[in-house]
């Protein structure tokens, strides 16, 4: 035993079994062999990445990084971006501190501290946040201290000090929302505003971008002369995240010793409510039981057609469900934006538009694929019906299909008015990456509960690498050929080389 | 000769080991038949492959005649799958419920309507009829799954350890209705691990141990095979312990 049994350090060493266990359960699949290839697989990204990061760094490494206002306008931007995205992980995690039972109730029913429990469990998703952000962040902190001056390495006080704020920031929202909505909304609630902070804010600054500039880059608002103007000057401590960020060893020192403290104090403040808060959650039915009255006998329908309706109905009475599938669907705002903004202008400004919505058509076949092919709650009871198992995928199939071409054809509509070439390429292209995705869920389904749908990428690396490398090379497909140019060959044979190397690896079904 | 509502002849299932090797059974057609074995003797493989959930790696399957390995959907129309874990969505009311599965079974709706609405109203679920099964205890959603299964009126019903969790009121409820399909005509076959209620409820008991099926018959038939005359329980011991010397 490497402490007293109920010390932090105790509970610290029980969280951190459990943590590395599922983590390597989640690496390898179960499956030992896999790990080395997901470890290679892994690096080769990560390689891919730097790459990546030096083609955005090395033109202005070139120009020389000074820390003047436009400068530090843009790199807080960034930080604010990913400050989002940390907020939302964050809030996620910290939701089932108080939701997962799963040893909730041995611990609580135990003599030991549920303060220290909760220090710990607020401590753990502090690491894991920081940890995810040092290593989404490395490599432009990498190629910027190998291009500009190691000074940069001090980003990486900036990033965990981002993220212990962030988890403090996501305790206060849960318990701000734990005393406006109550126990039963909490979880629902925070999931939703979690989706909305990490997508929304992306979005947002996008919208403006578009709005006010007519630009379609989400950086062009950290550039405008408007904002820089109306910045404060560089001296300020509004600053001092991103002057550490670049070197400034106080700045940097002080933004660590801020995100340290706020953690500690916002956990030193909201542990004693714990047990209480997380009882209070015990018990809840996430589920109304409100009355859908079936008025009048059955209707006549087909099996699909019971099959379909299925489906659709499962998804409109889950909010949850609903909201995590659609929020695809705010990727779409922006180029619906464009559209709207650019009526009437020269076609070419609605070439942005076309891989928007071929890649959201393929997340979005994705998701409602996984929930309508794997997640199948009755997944017996529709095995054991007297239909043939192609008869049941061709329903689930159409459903899916269905709700895409419902969500995207007003898109495509409006895009046709304008530009109807374009919009055949996109309605061609769109329709070919919800197929893939859908193929690929197919290919790869794994019965299990719907409720499982956020952990869905765990069942398979390689469906979830597929699903988003065949959007993306549709997109491309689909942007060259609006382009009218034949280099559109070469991603179509990509993503056709994508779906054949995961009908190739799919597990056989018997 | 009656055809009988199941006939297995041959049938083996492997995983990492075997589970089921050479079995062997037939259950005639109105009877009420239950299959007994320790943990892990075969019993629900067995089920889920007549189910047509599980292939088996050899032999045949007879559902009332219908070779259900090679018309799977002519078996499956004759038959009905209660797991142990019922199988209700969350977010669909038991009436809902009921109208999708009529509707797979594709069970003329006026007639789906009448049995379903029997039905509800037979096993006390009128009152959260329009309610989501979500908020269900699972005595309830059990309860709704069997309903599910018998809003198609199928001459064959396989439950797999239906009683499992259910309070004394509803386990009651659950064993009139089998009873009553029985009486009707229809032939159910169970696993349970509550030997009290295959004492009380089968005409005839089947054992199965390390994935064999290695006595059956009526009480009174496996208390002389068996050679003690107590309660089903001790009976059960004997032949499990005797068969694992052997």
């Amino acid at each position: 035993m490497i402490a007293p049994a109920g010390s932090l350090l105790w509970f610290a060493h029980h969280e951190f079994r459990l943590a590395w266990r599922d983590f390597l359960a989640m690496m390898s699949g179960g499956r030992k062999d896999r790990t080395i290839g997901i470890v290679l697989g892994g690096l080769a990204v990560y390689v891919v990445l730097h790459l990546v990061a030096a083609m955005v760094v090395v033109p202005a490494t070139n120009a020389g990084i000074i820390a003047d206002k436009p400068t530090l306008l843009m790199v807080s931007g960034i930080g604010l971006l990913f400050f989002a995205v940390m907020l939302s992980q964050a809030l996620e995690s910290i939701t089932r501190v108080y939701y997962a039972r799963a040893d909730l109730d041995l611990i609580l029913s135990s003599p030991a501290s549920s303060r220290r429990l909760f220090a710990v469990r607020s401590g753990a998703t502090a690491a894991a946040t920081m940890a995810l952000s040092c290593l989404l962040f490395s490599p432009l902190i990498n190629v910027l201290a190998t291009r500009a001056g190691p000074h940069w390495l001090l980003a990486y006080l900036v990033v965990p000090a981002l993220s212990a704020l962030a988890v403090a920031l996501a305790i206060a929202i849960t318990l701000a929302l734990f005393r406006l909505v109550g126990p039963k909304r909490t979880r629902l609630i925070a999931q939703i505003v979690a989706a909305i902070i990490g997508a929304g804010f992306v979005i947002g600054i996008q919208a403006v971008a578009i709005l006010s500039f007519d630009d379609f880059s989400r950086y062009a608002l950290f550039q405008s002369d408007a904002l820089i103007a109306a910045s404060p000057d560089p001296d300020n401590i509004l600053w001092w995240p991103a002057r550490g960020a670049m070197g400034d060893p106080v700045a940097a020192l002080s933004v660590l010793a801020f995100g340290a403290l706020a953690l500690t104090l916002t956990v030193l403040a909201t542990s004693g409510s714990y047990q209480r808060l997380a009882l209070s959650t015990t018990g809840l039915s996430h589920i109304k039981t409100r009355r859908h009255a079936v008025s009048g006998p059955f209707r006549p329908s087909s099996q699909r057609q019971v099959l379909r309706r299925k489906e659709w109905r499962l998804l409109q009475r889950d909010p949850w469900l609903l909201s995590q599938t659609l929020m695809q669907l705010l990727y779409l705002v922006p180029p619906a934006l464009l559209l709207w903004v650019n009526y009437g202008a020269s076609i070419n400004s609605y070439i942005v538009v076309v891989p928007v919505i071929i890649m959201a058509a393929g997340q979005l076949a994705g998701g409602l694929a996984w929930l309508a092919i794997s997640g199948e709650d009755a997944y017996d009871l529709v095995a054991t019906a007297p239909l043939p198992p192609a008869t049941i995928l061709r329903a689930k199939v159409e459903a899916v299909l269905a709700i895409i071409a419902l969500v995207l054809a007003p898109l495509i509509l409006a895009l046709a008015i304008l530009a109807w070439p374009m919009a055949l390429v996109t309605a061609i292209f769109a329709a070919f990456s919800s197929a893939s995705a859908t193929a690929i869920q197919l290919w790869f389904r794994v019965p299990t509960r719907r409720a499982m749908f956020r952990r869905r990428q765990n069942a398979s690396r390689a469906a979830t690498i597929s699903e988003a490398l065949a959007s993306i090379l549709w997109a491309g497909t689909g942007a060259t050929l609006a382009a009218d140019s034949w280099f559109a060959l070469l991603p179509a044979i990509l993503a056709l080389a994508v779906l054949a190397t995961a009908r190739a690896i799919a597990p056989r079904k018997s | 000769m009656a055809v009988p509502a199941l006939a297995i002849t041959g049938l083996a299932k492997a995983f990492d080991r075997p589970i089921v090797h050479d079995f062997d059974l037939q259950v005639a057609a109105g009877e009420f038949y239950a299959l007994l074995g320790p943990n892990g003797a075969g019993k629900t493989t067995i089920l889920r492959m007549v189910a047509g959930l599980l292939p088996p790696d050899a032999g045949r399957i007879d559902i009332f005649g219908i070779d259900a390995l090679a018309d799977p959907v002519g078996a499956k129309r004759l038959m009905a799958w209660v797991s142990d874990e019922p199988m209700v969505y969350d977010r669909l009311t038991p009436m809902e419920y009921l109208e999708f599965v009529a509707g797979l079974w594709q069970v003329e709706p006026a007639r789906a309507t009448r049995t379903a609405h029997e039905l509800i109203d037979w096993l006390g679920l009128a009152p959260h009829a329009d309610q989501l099964c979500g908020g269900f205890s699972k005595g309830m959603l059990q309860k709704v799954a069997l309903a599910g299964a018998l809003v198609h009126d199928p001459q064959l019903i396989i439950l797999d350890e239906p009683l499992t969790g259910l309070d004394a009121g509803s386990a009651r409820q659950v064993k009139d209705v089998l009873l009553e399909k029985v009486r009707q005509g229809g032939t159910v076959i169970m696993t349970t691990h509550i030997l009290e209620v295959a004492e009380r409820m089968a005409e005839r008991i089947g054992v199965i141990a390390g994935g064999r099926l290695i006595a059956e018959g009526s009480l009174e038939q496996l208390r002389t095979r068996s050679g003690t005359d107590g309660t089903l329980e001790e009976i059960f011991l004997t032949l499990v312990a005797e068969d694992s010397k052997a």
